[in-house]
């Protein structure tokens, strides 16, 4: 087994992360149940791509393997550069106002107070909060905390932004404008982002590729490459083709495990 | 530029979906609040008056041996005209406070201690419950021992009786602090002691302060305890007015102080309420009407 924090080699200065091989098992002997099995994965530097699959696919296993919060039982796991891990609780700190939460990060890397105060509001602003960073956050919407959550994530100066279903706890007019404003982070800001979701529309809107896993065990039972324009809408006929076929193979899987 | 117009309009539909959705509790205002809150409590001590002014006029027990509000209510008005009186007040409350501050040390170090490191845990985590179970009053013959009658034996009573407590509500609030703000904490960058200063410490803060409210509770109850069976020579304290009234069989004298000591107890775990709301409100997890 290898784990390689930041390899020499093998990996090119236009890889974010890769993944090789990549198996991963919970538990001992007979009840041991394997979560991810030989997954072979190569993000691009500033890509977007979306973890699509059903239940048991694996699609949490594999960010916390890239986040580094837990290690694959066999495999190679490369990451090349900072990542910070979105949920799809916003998982903000009730004790500090929105701005602190933000700043908080910030200030766990040791900076001032006047640059982690200015570096918040900015952020802030770019999320469309400003102005709302002496609330609470249990003053904020659903949507407002999750925005909040991604300032929070961007206050790490990360390259690589892995989110977890984070828009799946959020009605449909909501997210949508989530995306938008997702896409236009990303679009300024350059992140790699692997985006787990089991929204196959979602990931359509979204990402640059969507990786199809199957599920237990998790490995990659498909790739579609996105190359619809952006601005992209979730009800556009391109965006809805390209989810129904991916649907379509997604529920072939999802076949295999009732027989 | 079109992405411009379209920035901006994003920017308008997201404020206004956050206008529609963000909600803006609306408070009532203060003197209904206050009111809305003392009304029950002021009928509760009429009606407990009552009670006793019912059980007096029902002959049960001599005048001389359990007065009515009617006696006790001018004694206690007399004891608040004298100097002796507040000077036992003083000295009462200088030991209450030395006891709990020593205490809210102690048991926040040792609590912090158990909930950290694993084996201290095995080793004395029940023992923590166990002492926090045990009466105060039968620390005494130990500390008299120990101490004779002096201060230090009252001390010794005290924190033992509010330390326990102490420890216990500081280590289920760092056992309780949810999953999810483990794992976003270390998201972020927060590992070692910076994880316990700004994720579980502050996210333990309101079981912490339950436990001190509990923790007063017991540091009260020994101190009574304590200043009823250790007295020290030349400081009349509260207990120790206590006991003169019923020595001199001044009932209603005696009744005033238990009295005082009540009503002390109450405002001091009032503060704690109030504490314990207050953080609640600024976590969300009252409703703003309530």
């Amino acid at each position: 087994m290898t784990v390689t924090e930041a390899p020499r080699s093998g990996l090119s200065t236009t890889t974010a992360i890769s993944l090789r091989g990549v198996s991963k098992a919970f538990g001992h002997g007979g009840n041991a149940v394997v979560a991810l099995e030989g997954i072979t994965l190569d993000v691009a530097r500033g890509e977007f791509v979306c973890l699509v699959g059903a239940s048991g696919c694996g699609k949490s296993t594999s960010l916390n393997l890239i986040a580094g919060l837990d290690r694959p039982t066999i495999g190679e796991v490369a990451v090349h550069g900072r990542t910070a891990l979105m949920f799809q609780e916003a998982a903000l700190f009730p004790w500090l106002t929105v701005r602190d939460n933000v700043a908080l990060p910030l200030r766990l890397a040791g900076r001032g107070k006047a640059e982690r105060h200015r570096r918040a509001d900015e952020l802030l602003e770019q999320v469309h909060l400003g102005g709302q960073g002496g609330r609470r956050p249990h003053e904020l919407s659903g949507g407002m905390r999750q925005r909040a959550a991604l300032a929070r994530a961007l206050a790490q100066d990360a390259e690589i932004l892995l989110m977890d279903e984070p828009f799946g706890a959020l009605d449909a007019m909501t997210r949508d404008l989530l995306h938008d404003e997702l896409e236009q982070v990303w679009s300024t800001t350059g992140l790699t982002i692997v985006f787990v979701t089991h929204n196959v529309r979602e990931a359509a809107r979204l990402s640059d590729r969507i990786v199809l896993l199957t599920s237990l065990p998790g490995k990659v039972a498909d790739e579609f490459p996105v190359t619809i324009a952006r601005p992209r809408r979730i009800d556009s006929p391109e965006v809805m083709g390209l989810a129904a076929a991916v649907t379509d193979r997604l529920r072939a899987e999802v076949r295999r495990h009732g027989d | 530029m079109a992405t411009g117009i379209e920035d901006q309009k994003l920017a308008e539909e997201i404020a206004g979906l956050d206008a529609l959705e963000a909600h803006l509790g609306t408070h009532p205002s203060r003197g209904r609040r206050l009111w809305s809150a003392a009304w029950p409590k002021l009928a509760a001590v009429l009606l407990g008056l009552g009670i006793w002014q019912a059980v007096v006029w029902s002959g049960w027990k001599d005048d001389y041996v359990l007065p009515g509000p009617d006696k006790v209510l001018p004694a206690l008005v007399d004891l608040l005209g004298t100097a002796k009186f507040w000077r036992a007040v003083g000295i009462t409350m200088r030991r209450a406070v030395t006891g709990y501050v020593l205490a809210l040390v102690i048991g926040s170090v040792i609590g912090l201690a158990v909930a950290r490191v694993k084996l201290l845990r095995s080793a004395v985590g029940s023992l923590i419950t166990g002492l926090q179970t045990m009466p105060s009053i039968a620390w005494f013959p130990l500390a008299i021992l120990l101490f004779g009658l002096s201060e230090r034996a009252i001390m010794f009573v005290v924190v033992l009786g509010a330390a326990p407590s102490i420890a216990n509500g500081l280590i289920a609030g760092v056992d309780h602090v949810p999953p999810l703000m483990h794992r976003a904490g270390r998201m972020i960058g927060a590992k070692g002691i910076g994880l316990y200063r700004h994720v579980i410490l502050p996210a333990a803060l309101p079981t912490y302060v339950t436990g001190l409210k509990q923790g007063w509770a017991f540091a009260w109850r020994s101190l009574m305890a304590g200043e009823l069976v250790a007295v020290v020579a030349n400081r009349p304290s509260i207990g120790v007015q206590l006991q003169f009234a019923r020595d001199f069989s001044q009932a209603d004298r005696m009744l005033a102080i238990m009295l005082v000591i009540l009503i002390i107890g109450i405002v001091v775990d009032t503060v704690f309420g109030r504490a314990d709301i207050a953080i609640r409100r600024r976590w969300g997890l009252v409703d703003p009407a309530s």
